[in-house]
């Protein structure tokens, strides 16, 4: 079975004030076909987990692993881990100048699978995931995320997950700017891509209401740069009701306990 | 008024880092910033056709300074072969090409030199050789010049589009050069000309070329210089909105390799009310020495109100030792405008481009490639001759492709910063990929162009 192994993972940036540390030792594991919602205050870290999972350059790795199927992630290019099954749907998807959706998604379908699609079901493939989720033909001619709005540019990132057949998908906040019809599409993508390939899945997600179409098996409290609380799906309700106060107070109290 | 200097010097510094945004581009050319206002307005340089009557050229004059000039000499100063040249025309019906005499009633039509070179070529050629577009349906005509050799050699050109004709003309340079022309461009009334200037010249050509271009009423100028090919290539294209609703849409795209010098010198003078600019100059560098120049006069004249313009120019940075110089210029003397901008940005590689394409699985050399093609297809893809445009897509894959062939035997030759650059990038504690090792993975996806 595949597995998604994050061990005390320490990850730092370089800011013009210095070094500053953002995951402070985080343990989390997923199964293959797992659904783990992550919920957590702003600047908790995130975005720089899922960053740091998918190699952005920006982050430093201080400490710990990321196994996949007992593979060092870290050791990997950015290409090669999405090569080795990892996907991000990122949370600010980025424009590219004179690349065209047909050519990016055909280069990276090629370079995933070591040799380029057949053009006759290629062409048939994408038209039908565009149609799925709703994104008219005329968006495979379109420049990569180029003057898209922020909902089709969501869109655009789950129809790429269901393109690329990943193993493990981390969806940060892809519900975030979505009106109600265009959160239903999204998450029907995702629910699509989990049970096609039995997809293990890392949501992070301000909000319960994406619980509702994406049923998550685990809930994590991320607070301050690590997991301060897992449990079930009743724990996002528990969130939704009374707020981070709880793990921010007590993370703050053992930080100071540490200092001192 | 302003105008923003911008040179960005990159004989150091890391291999990857954010593109700069406009206005924040590199150290700045102080003896332009001083200026507030320029010392003499666009309009009112002297022009002449006869090369005596400029003074010597010392290399520190405004159009001069950011160019080689000692080895421009023979082309500004010294006796030029004038005599007419073998060329080769592809022309559809409406469009016809032939040698006329210096006292042909168009020449001059379009303008007079502004500098010694472009006098000295003026006045030196025995011959012009004639463009003209005329008829009622868009027709074309791409005129070739591959024969010519080491000799310094004077030429003219008069590109003609008459009252309420359409089509490009082509303007295909190849092989060697040492070569100083004048090309005028006149749009009749209400005629819609594209006129595309290709130097693909020989690796120790050198090339100036003055273009000038005259706009009339409701008339539409769509003008590319492509410079890929050459030691020194200088084209400077001006354009005079002469004419009422008149429309210059000036683009250009180079591509400059180690010890490349590639300039352009950009003029949009609106003369005319209502008149409409557009200029969009991308360049990229690669390689030691790689050099490029490019200056953007706007001047919005009393007689231009209603005037629309904007003018951008944007340098992607793909080694070390390269140098983009970048100068926008507003001139504007009427308070009746529709609009006037400038932008100029000189960088590096976007990382978070880089970073979207390769966590979709496509290797770093790959992406950049990706990358540089689609920052420069832009220009291309607005030609609107397919052929041609997918014959330059093909000449700038393969020039990134030589260059990334280049930086690979450099690197594994010196065992270079760029290695370390590159494992800077990877966080986690993967082994250290040495400079050969990285020289390899260059060259390796240098050859798999093609795929996309
Ligand atoms: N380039 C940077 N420079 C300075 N600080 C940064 C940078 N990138 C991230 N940070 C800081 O790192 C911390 C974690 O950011 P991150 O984006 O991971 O948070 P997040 O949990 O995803 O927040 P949100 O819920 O708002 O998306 C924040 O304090 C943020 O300000
Ligand atoms: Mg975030």
């Amino acid at each position: 079975m595949s597995t998604l192994e994050i061990r005390d993972l320490q990850v730092s940036i370089d800011t013009e004030q210095g070094n500053k540390p953002i995951l402070k030792g985080v343990d989390l594991t997923i199964n293959k076909g797992e659904i783990h919602a992550v919920m957590g205050p702003n600047g908790s870290g995130k975005s720089t987990l899922a960053y740091t999972i998918a190699g952005h350059p920006r982050y430093k790795v201080d400490g710990g692993s990321i196994r996949l199927d007992g593979q060092e992630v870290l050791d990997m290019t950015v290409d090669e881990r999405a090569k080795a099954g990892l996907f991000l749907a990122m949370q600010y998807p980025v424009e590219i100048p004179g690349v065209t959706v047909a050519n990016f998604l055909r280069t990276a379908k090629t370079a995933l699978d070591g040799e380029a699609p057949a053009l006759r079901t290629w062409i048939k493939d994408l038209r039908s995931h565009m149609s799925d989720l709703k994104m008219d033909a005329s968006f495979a001619e379109r420049n990569v995320n180029e003057g898209f709005s922020g909902g089709e540019k969501k869109r655009h990132e789950i129809m790429q997950l269901e393109l690329l057949k990943p193993k493990f998908a981390i969806l940060d906040e892809t519900d975030s700017g979505l009106d109600v019809d265009a959160l239903k599409i999204v998450s029907e993508g995702v629910n699509r891509a989990h049970q096609a390939t039995d997809l293990g899945i890392l949501m992070i997600t301000h909000y319960t209401r994406i619980l509702r179409y994406i049923k998550p098996d685990f809930v994590h409290v991320f607070v301050d740069g690590h997991v301060a609380e897992q449990g079930g799906p009743e724990l996002a309700d528990q969130l939704e009701n009374e707020g981070y106060d709880r793990y921010v107070t007590a993370s703050a109290a053992a930080a100071a306990a540490a200092g001192n | 008024m302003s105008a923003t200097p911008a040179t960005t010097d990159t004989t150091a510094g890391p291999l990857v880092e954010p593109v700069v945004r406009p206005g924040s581009t590199g150290h700045t050319d102080g003896a332009w910033a001083d200026r507030p206002v320029p010392v003499q307005t666009r309009s009112e340089r002297f022009a002449s056709t006869d090369p005596a009557a400029f003074p010597a050229v010392t290399g520190r004059e405004v159009d001069w300074k950011l160019s080689p000039v000692q080895r421009l000499r023979p082309l500004i100063d010294g006796q030029l072969d004038g005599s007419p040249y073998a060329y080769l025309a592809r022309e559809t019906p409406g469009a016809s090409v032939e040698w006329v005499g210096p006292d042909h009633e168009l020449v001059g039509a379009a303008g007079k030199p502004e500098d010694k070179a472009s006098a000295n070529a003026w006045s030196s050629v025995e011959n012009v050789l004639l463009v003209t577009l005329s008829g009622d349906e868009a027709s074309s005509i791409t005129v070739g010049r591959s024969g010519l050799d080491q000799t310094p050699r004077a030429g003219h050109t008069v590109v003609h589009a008459t009252a309420n004709s359409s089509g490009i003309v082509i303007l295909q340079n190849s092989g060697a050069a040492n070569l100083v022309e004048n090309v005028e461009i006149v749009v009749d009334e209400g005629a819609h000309l594209t006129v595309v200037s290709v130097q693909e010249w020989d690796d120790d050509a050198i090339h100036l070329s003055t273009q000038f271009a005259t706009i009339g009423r409701d008339a539409q100028l769509k003008h590319f210089v492509v410079s890929l090919g050459g030691s020194i290539v200088r084209v400077n294209p001006s354009a005079h909105l002469a004419g009422q609703g008149g429309d210059a849409d000036l683009n250009g795209v180079y591509f400059a390799d180690a010890g490349q010098h590639l300039e352009q010198q950009v003029y949009v003078n609106h003369d005319a009310p209502n008149t409409k600019s557009r200029v969009n100059y991308k360049g990229a560098l690669q390689g030691d020495g790689a050099r490029t120049v490019w200056i953007g006069d706007v001047l919005i004249g009393r007689a231009a109100p209603g005037t629309d313009s904007y003018e951008q120019n944007r340098n992607l940075v793909l080694s070390e030792g390269t140098r983009a110089d970048s100068i926008p210029n507003l001139e504007i003397e009427t308070g009746d405008i529709l609009g006037a901008g400038h932008a100029s940005a000189t960088g590096r590689f976007d990382d978070e481009h880089l970073f979207y394409l390769e966590s979709r699985g496509i290797p770093e050399e790959e992406a950049r490639r990706i990358v540089v093609l689609g920052f420069l297809s832009e220009i291309v893809q607005r030609i609107g001759d397919q052929a041609l445009q997918d014959r330059l897509q093909a000449s700038l894959e393969q020039e990134l492709a030589e260059g990334a062939r280049a930086r690979a035997e450099a690197d594994a030759q010196h065992g270079s910063s760029r290695a370390a650059a590159y494992t800077d990038k990877l966080p986690g504690s993967g082994p250290t990929p040495t400079a050969a090792g990285y020289a390899a993975k260059l060259a390796e996806a240098a050859s798999t162009e093609g795929t996309v």
